[in-house]
This record gives C-alpha cells, sequence and structure tokens, in this order.
C-alpha cells in the first residue's frame, strides 16, 4: 500500500527494489521446474485441474488485488467460456486452439458488458451485483438446453488436435499443453500488474479520488481490468472444458465463484502468487475428501470462517511477512 | 367469464397473488439486510440460511416437540433471532473495524456451513409441513379462487414491515437505532450502548428472516436449500431499491413480486431472471437504486 505512484504513471517500485524483482524471478522459475516435474509424481489429470483453478484464481485475484472490486460472480466468465469452448469444440468441429479462444473471447465480451454495469456502484453493492448478474447467467443456461445441453451439460467434448497436428486424447501430451497456457496466463497477469496501466490501477484502488485528481479516468481502468480478469478466467474456463471434456451448470452456478474467492482467500489476496497456492490447497481438499459429501461444503465454509477471523493475509501473506518481500 | 389479453383471470390473478407472496419474502428479507447494513455496515450473506433455519425450527417444533404453527411463528424467530446474537458476538464483532468486504466473507462462510449441516441431516428433497386448521380452505371471490393461507402470509407480512417501519421511524429505540446507524462513536457519547444496540440490531434482522421462513414452511417445502438461491434475488432487489430507506425496501420488495409473478403469466421464461434485468435497467439510469441515497 505504501507504493508511490509519480504523476506520469511510469513505474519506480520494481526497479527501486531489485531483490524482490529477482525473487519472482526465482519463484516463476520454481514455478517451471515443478511444472516439468509434476506430471511425473502426480496424476496428470489433478495436477491439470489445479493448474485450471489456479489460473482462474489468479483472473479472480488480478480484480480483487489489483483493482480492489470483490467480484462475487466469477463463475459467469468461467463458466460461459467452458461452455461456448466445448459447444465450438464439440458441435463446430473447432481445433481445441480455436474452441480456447472462442470461450475466452466469449469471457471477455461477456466482462465488458457486465463490467460496465457493475462499476457503477462500488465495495459491496459491487460484489451484490456481479452476483446477481452471475445468477442470470446461471438461469440462462438453465434454460438454454438447445445450446447447454441442461442438466447434463456438454458431455463428451472432442479434445482434437492442437493446430490439426498433435493429438490431444492423451493425458501427457494435453498436460505440456495446459502446463504452457497456465504459464502464460501467470506470466501475462505479472506483466499486466507491474506495467503502468497495473500501477494506476493500485493507485485507484488505493485512493480512488486522489488518482481522479491527478487525471486518470478511474472507470476506464476499473473496466479495463475488469475484462482482462474475465478473459483470464475465460482461458481458465475454456481449458477446463478441453481437460474435463465437460461443460456443466456446476461451472456457471453460484457455489463456484464462492469457490474461487475462498482459493485466493486462503493463499493470500492480493499476493502474485497466492491464488495459486490457494487453488492447490483447496482443489487437493476436494479430492481427499470427496467421499464426505455435503461435509465439503460445511469444512469449505469453516475455512473461510477462519480465514476471515484468524488468518486473513493467507498462507503466502504470512511467507511474505516473514521474509518481508511481497510475493 | 371475461379475459385479459386471451389470459384467463384464475390464472392472472393466480400467479399475482403468487408474485404478492414471493414480494412479501423480497421485502421483509430486503428490509432484514438494509436493517442490519444500517448498523452493522455487513451484508448478511447468512440470510437466506437464517430463512431456512426459521422453516426448519417451525418444522422441529412440530415434529419434535408438537408446538403447533402459531406457537412456532413467535418461537423460531426468537430462537433463530437468538442465534444471530451469538453470532454477532463471536464473530462479527470482532471484524466490524474491517474492510466491509470481509463480512461478506464471514457470512457467506457461516452461510455454507448452516446450509452444508442441515443438507447433512435432512437431505436435499425437502419436508412437508400442514397448513394450520384455521387456514386450511379459502374464499371464492367470484374472479378467482383465493387460498385462505396464502391471504394470511401477504397480511401477515404487510403487519410486520409496516410494525418494523413504525418501531424504526417513529419510537425512542428506533431514534436510537437511526442516531447510531448516521454516527455510532457520538451517539456512543450520549451514553447509549451502541454495542448492545447493534447485537439486538442483527437479532432483530435475523428474526425477521426467520420470520419469513415460519410463513414460508407450509408453501414450499422446508428444504436445506431454500435460502440459498433466494438470498441472490434478494440482493438484486436491495440494489434496485438501494438500503437507505426501509420503506423503499417494502415497496420495493412487494412491487418487484408483483412484476415476477406477471412475467409469469405473459412471458414464462423470463420469470427467473425478471428482476436481474430490472437490476440491470436501474443501474443504467439510476445507479444509486430507487430509493437510494447518492453515495
Amino acid at each position: 500500500m505504501a507504493d508511490v505512484l509519480p504523476a506520469d504513471g511510469s513505474v519506480t517500485h520494481a526497479a527501486a527494489d531489485s531483490g524482490t524483482a529477482s525473487l519472482h524471478r526465482n519463484v516463476m522459475i520454481g514455478i517451471a521446474i515443478a511444472l516439468v516435474i509434476a506430471p511425473f509424481v502426480a496424476y496428470p489429470v489433478f495436477v491439470m485441474k489445479v493448474l485450471c483453478f489456479a489460473l482462474f484464481a489468479l483472473a479472480f485475484n488480478l480484480l480483487l488485488g489489483y483493482g480492489g472490486l470483490l467480484s462475487f460472480g466469477h463463475a459467469a466468465y468461467f463458466g460461459m467460456a467452458s461452455y461456448v469452448c466445448a459447444y465450438a469444440a464439440k458441435h463446430w468441429g473447432f481445433n481445441p486452439e480455436f474452441a480456447i479462444l472462442a470461450g475466452t473471447g466469449v469471457a471477455a465480451l461477456l466482462g465488458l458488458v457486465f463490467g460496465s454495469l457493475a462499476i457503477r456502484r462500488q465495495g459491496i453493492y459491487f460484489a451484490m451485483i456481479t452476483l446477481a448478474l452471475a445468477q442470470m447467467v446461471f438461469f440462462f443456461s438453465l434454460q438454454t438446453p438447445r445450446f447447454t445441453g441442461g442438466e447434463d451439460g456438454i458431455q463428451a467434448v472432442p479434445r482434437g488436435k492442437l493446430f490439426g497436428m498433435i493429438n490431444l486424447a492423451d493425458d501427457r501430451t494435453l498436460y505440456w499443453v495446459v502446463a504452457l497456457i497456465f504459464m502464460g496466463g501467470l506470466l501475462a497477469f505479472y506483466r499486466i500488474i507491474h506495467s503502468p496501466f497495473g500501477q494506476v490501477c493500485k493507485a485507484i484502488r488505493d485512493n480512488e479520488p486522489r488518482a481522479i485528481s491527478l487525471g486518470y479516468r478511474a472507470n476506464q481502468y476499473k473496466l479495463a481490468v475488469f475484462v482482462l480478469s474475465a478473459m483470464l478466467a475465460g482461458l481458465a474456463g475454456s481449458t477446463k472444458a478441453i481437460v474435463f471434456q465437460l461443460a456443466s451448470l456446476t461451472d456457471v452456478h453460484w457455489s463456484m465463484s464462492g469457490e474461487v474467492v475462498l482459493m485466493t482467500l486462503v493463499g493470500g489476496l492480493g499476493t502474485i502468487f497466492g491464488p495459486i497456492v490457494g487453488a492447490l490447497v483447496i482443489v487437493s481438499m476436494q479430492n481427499f475428501l470427496a467421499t464426505l459429501g455435503a461435509w465439503v461444503t460445511v469444512i469449505q465454509g469453516v475455512i473461510f470462517v477462519l480465514c476471515v477471523l484468524l488468518f486473513r493475509e493467507g498462507i503466502l501473506g504470512v511467507i511474505a511477512k516473514w521474509i518481508k518481500k511481497p510475493l | 367469464m371475461f379475459e385479459l389479453l386471451g389470459i384467463p383471470p384464475q390464472a392472472l390473478f393466480g400467479q399475482l397473488l403468487l408474485g404478492l407472496i414471493n414480494g412479501s419474502f423480497y421485502a421483509i428479507l430486503s428490509l432484514g439486510l438494509a436493517v442490519i447494513f444500517g448498523l452493522l455496515n455487513i451484508i448478511n450473506f447468512t440470510h437466506g440460511a437464517q430463512y431456512m433455519m426459521g422453516a426448519f425450527v417451525a418444522w422441529m417444533c412440530l415434529n419434535y416437540l408438537g408446538v403447533n404453527y402459531w406457537a412456532a411463528l413467535v418461537l423460531a424467530p426468537v430462537i433463530v433471532g437468538f442465534t444471530g446474537v451469538i453470532i454477532e458476538r463471536l464473530f462479527l464483532s470482532r471484524i466490524a473495524h474491517l474492510d466491509h468486504l470481509y463480512g461478506l466473507l464471514l457470512t457467506f462462510g457461516l452461510a455454507l456451513i448452516i446450509q452444508g449441516l442441515f443438507r447433512n441431516s435432512y437431505g436435499s428433497s425437502g419436508l412437508p409441513y400442514q397448513i394450520p386448521d384455521a387456514l386450511r380452505g379459502g374464499y371464492n371471490l367470484g374472479f378467482m379462487f383465493l387460498p385462505t393461507y396464502r391471504a394470511w402470509v401477504v397480511v401477515a407480512s404487510l403487519i410486520v414491515c409496516l410494525a418494523t417501519w413504525f418501531m424504526i421511524e417513529k419510537t425512542k429505540l428506533g431514534a436510537y437505532l437511526r442516531a447510531a446507524t448516521e454516527n455510532a462513536t457520538l451517539t456512543q457519547a450520549f451514553g447509549i450502548n451502541v454495542p448492545l444496540l447493534v447485537t439486538l440490531t442483527y437479532g432483530f434482522g435475523v428474526a425477521l428472516a426467520a420470520f419469513a421462513g415460519v410463513l414460508a414452511a407450509p408453501i414450499y417445502s422446508v428444504n436445506p436449500n431454500m435460502g440459498a438461491d433466494l438470498i441472490i434475488v434478494v440482493f438484486a432487489v436491495v440494489v434496485i431499491g438501494g438500503m437507505g430507506s426501509i420503506m423503499g425496501a417494502i415497496v420495493t420488495g412487494f412491487s418487484l413480486g408483483l412484476v415476477e409473478g406477471l412475467t409469469k403469466v405473459f412471458y414464462p421464461e423470463a420469470s427467473a431472471t425478471v428482476i436481474f434485468i430490472i437490476m440491470v435497467l436501474v443501474l443504467l439510469v439510476k445507479p444509486a437504486g430507487l430509493f437510494g441515497r447518492a453515495a
């Protein structure tokens, strides 16, 4: 919060703290190495699930951590992208890369429409509006079974051949593609928050009237960060549809929006790498506890309450405090 | 029989009545949300779960203790309101100094816990609750059949809403409440126990939700998920009305219920989304909400 922003928007803080920059570079390299090792020590489909949700949580955190906007309806972009991608791949025979692009594009458009409505209100109202808009998308999905397959969802989505050449039916092959998509998303996220644009967004988050008085059009920045966030969420949703060959109502339901909030909260709100850790923790938990049925909801609720009461910094927030460097 | 735009009057008035009933629930719930938000600055996501608890406590009273509907109508709000007091003391008071968003997250977590626990114990299929004997049957009004219980729900909701309005706007206690909403520190300096007032206000808002739950029990089956989707619609109602005015919340709640009922008659496909669409229109035209004060 102590970032000082010069009026021309150029960034001093990354350069002033080269130790932080090299730390982040090392963490990125560490993540890349972990991604290379992961499929040999863990079940690839599980790792891909973690990566999709990590990307989703990164998208959510872009909006909350750097735009200061808590969206309670991110499932709308995730789920709608997942539907569009699945539909394009299955019924139009799109190659996976174009299906994912289509899903991501639709999510960005939806983000543009919903974002321009939601940024008209702030704080608590913003959260309620995004939630209500997402619920509208849920009902739309429920009532258009010709497009979404209704309660069944779109099943048996073909994974297809990437660029018409690489067959993705094999989990190992698909894994590398998903890992690349995730890494690309992470780098894009990192680039966005360290760009002049990202710095202005932070300034607006911390003190909107001051940023406006400095001549920044706060609403345009908010809308832009909203669209970027929806787009990343769409990328995550589309990739998920290809991995699991399924798009269903679960992806657009409000509980999905709640889950992504939880992942980010556990990992650390406003930290760069926290959402990845949060996604890993929550997805693993769901896997281990899958046999417990409805207790998973109760446990998630308990984690929510404990995090808010005792552990607001999240896992990486606490580590960042120890090493005295932002993560 | 006369017909309106090709719609038989029984269908039209039947749906309007159902809309009015949903509107009563919207009104009571958004009223509770507005009262809680005014003083605690928290959007109570647990509200839907507390509405569900109201219905369940009524069901438990009847099936475990043999306590009838009329007693449950008083008992359930008191019991659920008391759990609200505990929640406020244990959790909400600890995060009062933090950003409002943490309140939203905390109450969301509590809603997950409560709904999950009830789902584990009672399943998701729903339990029947009989309409009390005195309210069985109905009246033939000529143009429609009016079930007594449904008429009772509308009347009871109106009375509770207006009583709440009267209490907040016209009594001394309500004056304290409004003063504390406006400036808590100054109110406390005048010797009013604001923390106690906060706790009681939360308990009262929660009790309102539970009251709506008891009213709903005989109409919809008693189901652990009954509040989960409803609360999101109520959020939209709150965005449309704005939370600045008590009467605004009541009027918005009832009229949106009516609009929803009308939509069910003329264009049923949109009935689930019409309130959200109205929310979008209101955001475009008057972002602060129909009764809201500009931020």
